[in-house]
């Protein structure tokens, strides 16, 4: 596999003595399809954050392929191929659908690019397909403000295939979808693996079953069960402290 | 909002239409001043000098907005960027003076006489060259805004706390500049300038020539900030303005971005400056007061910002309503500009730019 794959070896993340994130290890294979569950407070969003550089690990490594992030700011980070959707779906709202879409296209991105960027009819294309695969076509020129939460969401996943990623970070991704949506969104995602790897961090356990893959659970910081979504549900200690309350 | 009013073309048409007529009037108004006394359509030389004050207070505003509107930087100091592009001009029209000052010496402006130098100091050196004054009154204010939004912007510094610096910056230069062993005058600054590429400052055409000049330094801003923020940059600029996070996690460089635009839009200011200098024929260190860069970011939120023209509406309305307020009652100035300022952010958000589409619609 040409594709880097994620590792991360003991990391911990402590804020004013608590420990958010407990020497944990975790490896997600290139193209695969991991999903993360826990109880609020596991660490699941710190374990984003100290992925992506938003968050510097207290100890322990964290690998893309070869490339260590610990040391990497978080423009570097996402320029290697690592794309994030946040659990708040944060999107720019002064600029329309397609405008928000046009700033994620995999691009250059410095300052002198973006001033003599001309939008080119493959670009178009581009642009057109991921509002097609998200449903925004008929809001192209709507500013992103007037979205509703559900259609926010969508422009977020789509502003992350337009970045192309290798890995694509995704947090609770189905909050606030229709039940149809949240099917159409595990399709999506489960076609995007295998040629990319992909985290979705999310509570909804039919969602995580509809994905399909690997799942981990994350307690207090640390890794408490990894398996199939069955393996995982019969764990007495993850039925103990997450699926059982 | 940086889109334009939606579905107003109408709107538009109107906006474009009241700007075309209002430099085409600017435009005249040295026309007017050359006619014999008597004519009822004569404007004054005071008219066309404040106007021509107010055109350079518009690149001002413009290249404030352009930071603040767009990218949200909020520089509570680019007084200091105009009164260094100020202060470039000042020095090469004090070369210019020659032996025409009151001491006769043929090099030494009158105040270097009067402190007892013996020579000219390294770094007056060069500005007796028109183009190397005009350079350096960019490169000046761009090689500060660079450094101290390299020194900011790479460290996170953001919102108010930004603000706080730019305004201890533009302090800590009025105060180096009241000294008279910093070379620029000390509290005098300069003034008594003679003339400007070959022609005598006080004469009518040259009084024209200025105002004209400046008329284009401000049409050619525009032209110029409408282009970088209808670019990709530009919506970029915005992005980060309401989202700083998020631009970083798309893979954008936060910083270079915000210290591209803070350095154009400290080189423009700079530029405002060095045609103002000449216009009003003095500068001194009181240019560089913390309570001009605060008046200026009031002119831009009274026109609007994030318009662009609403920030030359905006230093034009204010400025007018000064001259016209202080000729009368000069002590209320600064309670009507701070009432302004508290009406126009709790009533007019958008400025008079919102308050003249919402009356288009």
């Amino acid at each position: 596999m040409s594709k880097p794959g994620l590792y991360l070896d003991g990391v911990s993340v402590v804020f004013d003595g608590f420990r958010a994130l407990n020497n944990l290890s975790l490896v997600v294979d290139p193209g695969e399809l991991r999903a993360i569950i826990g109880p609020n407070g596991a660490g699941k969003t710190t374990m984003m954050d100290v992925i992506t550089g938003k968050t510097r690990p207290t100890a322990g490594t964290v690998r893309f392929g070869d490339r260590d992030l610990t040391r990497m700011d978080e423009a570097r980070i996402a320029n290697l191929g690592i794309g994030r959707k946040f659990q708040k779906p944060t999107v720019f709202d002064a600029l329309t659908v397609f405008e928000n879409l046009e700033l994620a296209l995999k691009a250059p991105r410095d300052p002198l690019s973006c001033l003599r960027w001309a939008l080119g009819s493959a670009a178009r294309q581009r642009i057109n397909g991921v509002m097609e695969e998200t449903g925004l076509a008929a809001r192209a020129g709507d500013p992103a403000a007037i979205l509703s939460h559900g259609q926010r969401q969508w422009l977020e996943i789509g502003m992350l295939l337009m970045q192309d990623p290798d890995l694509l970070l995704v947090d609770e991704p189905v909050a606030g979808m229709t039940d149809q949506e949240t099917e159409h969104t595990a399709a999506l995602l489960r076609r995007i693996a295998g040629t990319r790897s992909v985290v979705v961090v999310e509570h909804d356990l039919e969602f995580v079953r509809a994905l399909g893959g690997k799942v981990t659970v994350l307690h207090e910081g640390t890794l408490l069960s990894e398996g199939s979504i069955d393996t995982v549900q019969n764990d007495p200690r993850v039925i103990e402290v997450y699926l059982g309350r | 909002m940086a889109v334009p009013a939606r579905g107003g073309i109408p709107a538009r048409t109107i906006l474009r239409g009241a700007l075309i007529g209002a430099i085409a009037i600017l435009a005249l108004l040295p026309v007017l001043n050359q006619l014999p006394a008597e004519s009822a359509l004569r404007v004054s030389d005071f008219t066309v000098a404040v106007t021509g004050k107010w055109i350079c207070y518009g690149v001002l505003a413009l290249a404030i907005d352009l930071a603040w509107g767009y990218a949200g930087i909020l520089s509570l100091g680019h007084g200091a960027f105009f009164a260094l592009g100020g202060y470039a001009m000042g020095m090469h029209l004090m070369r210019l003076i020659g032996p025409r000052g009151v001491y006769g010496h043929p090099v030494l402006p009158d105040f270097m006489v009067f402190l007892g130098y013996r020579e000219l100091p390294w770094y007056w050196l060069g500005f007796d060259h028109f183009p190397y004054a005009i350079l350096m009154a960019m490169v000046v204010p761009g090689l500060l805004a660079f450094v101290v939004g390299l020194l900011s912007f790479r460290s996170r510094i953001t919102g108010v706390y930004f603000s706080i610096i730019t305004q201890a910056m533009t302090y800590a230069l009025m105060l180096a500049f009241f000294r008279n062993d910093m070379g620029f005058g000390g509290n005098n600054g300069f003034t008594d300038f003679k003339e400007l590429l070959g022609v005598p400052l006080n004469t009518q055409g040259a009084r024209a020539g200025l105002f004209y000049a400046a008329l284009a330094l401000l049409a050619a801003s525009l032209l110029l900030c409408r282009y970088v923020v209808g670019t990709k940059l530009g919506r970029v600029l915005v992005a980060v303005r309401d989202a700083e996070n998020r631009v970083r996690f798309l893979g954008y460089s936060v910083t270079s971005f915000k210290l591209a635009v803070f350095v154009l839009s400290a080189v423009l200011a700079g530029l405002a400056g060095a045609l103002y200098v000449p216009l009003v024929g003095i500068i001194n260190p009181g240019e560089f007061a913390p309570g001009n860069s605060i008046e200026a970011v009031i002119w831009v939120a009274v026109g609007g910002r994030g318009t662009l023209v609403g920030a030359i509406l905006g230093a034009f309305s204010v400025n007018a309503l000064k001259t016209w307020l202080t000729s009368f009652a000069p002590d209320l100035w600064l309670f009507v500009l701070g009432g302004l300022f508290v009406a126009v952010t709790l009533l007019l958000p958008h400025g008079l730019m919102g308050l003249f589409r919402k009356v288009a619609k």
